[in-house]
């Protein structure tokens, strides 16, 4: 069942490798079936299955049907909301902090 | 497989009116979570429809293929500005809105029958940013950016 994105199922989605290649997978080429999946990866169908059930609740993976196929899409969106909260944020005070060491090198050195 | 599509869901602690109204005729609510840029249409199957930004020019534009409110809305889309955009011709945008619990379910998937599309590649980077900002915005009251490019 389809979960409010909680930031615990979306980061536990992510601390697996093979959840991360199935990303990197659809990232290279969206809209792919089990099948076309399960050939990338060194596991079995089911396991597999799992996976992507997975990255589903954490609503990393968006599924389509299409005739008789279910197609797997990388959705972005919690991403984009990792990286406003968890990235952007912590983001500006480093590169000022970057900033101001290189002018207090530079100043040094002159 | 000559069609190039995404789709982008997200779940939103509003209700299917509010959230239908924010992707159609509340302009200036589109407004704030859409960098400065708004929609204009009648909202029905036939209408046309536009994309205006705050300068006034249209990038695209195309009309309406279906509006069942506030469950299902499809827009023709075609971008009019950047000719290797425009050149790739119509595409479709298919908004789905649905309850899930005690929050709504959006899905967003936007379709062109050419592969690869530079336009899925130039609108697929900016749909993240304006669902993630539309979220935050009917659930806080805030939008997060006020600018897409802000976080450099």
């Amino acid at each position: 069942m389809a979960e409010l994105h909680d930031t615990d199922v979306l980061f536990k989605a992510l601390a697996d490798p093979t959840r991360r290649k199935l990303l990197d997978l659809l990232h290279a080429h969206d809209g792919r079936t089990l099948n076309d999946l399960c050939e990338h990866l060194d596991m079995t169908r089911q396991g597999v299955t799992q996976h992507l059930n997975l990255l589903e609740m954490a609503n990393l993976v968006a599924t389509v049907r299409r005739r008789r196929e279910k197609l797997h899409f990388l959705n972005p969106v919690p991403l984009q909301e990792i990286y406003e909260r968890w990235i952007a944020k912590f983001e500006k005070p480093r590169l000022k902090a970057l900033g101001d060491l290189k002018r207090r090198l530079e100043r040094t050195d002159g | 497989m000559a069609r190039s599509t995404f789709v982008y869901v997200t779940y939103i602690r509003t209700t299917p009116e509010k959230l239908w109204s924010a992707l159609t005729d509340d302009v200036e609510f589109m407004k704030q979570y859409w960098f400065g840029v708004h929609c204009e249409s009648e909202w029905k199957a036939g209408s046309s429809w536009k994309m205006v930004h705050p300068d006034s020019s249209i990038t695209d534009a195309g009309e309406i293929v279906e509006a069942d409110p506030p469950k299902r809305l499809v827009i023709r889309w075609r971008h009019e500005k950047k000719p290797e955009l425009k050149a790739e011709g119509d595409s479709l945008c298919t908004m789905e809105i649905e309850r899930s619990g005690t929050a709504v379910k959006l899905s967003i998937t936007h379709t062109i029958e050419s592969e690869p599309s530079q336009f899925i590649t130039a609108v697929s980077g900016g749909w993240p940013k304006i669902i993630s900002n539309l979220k935050s915005l009917l659930e806080t009251g805030a939008a997060v950016l006020r600018d897409p490019y802000s976080a450099n």
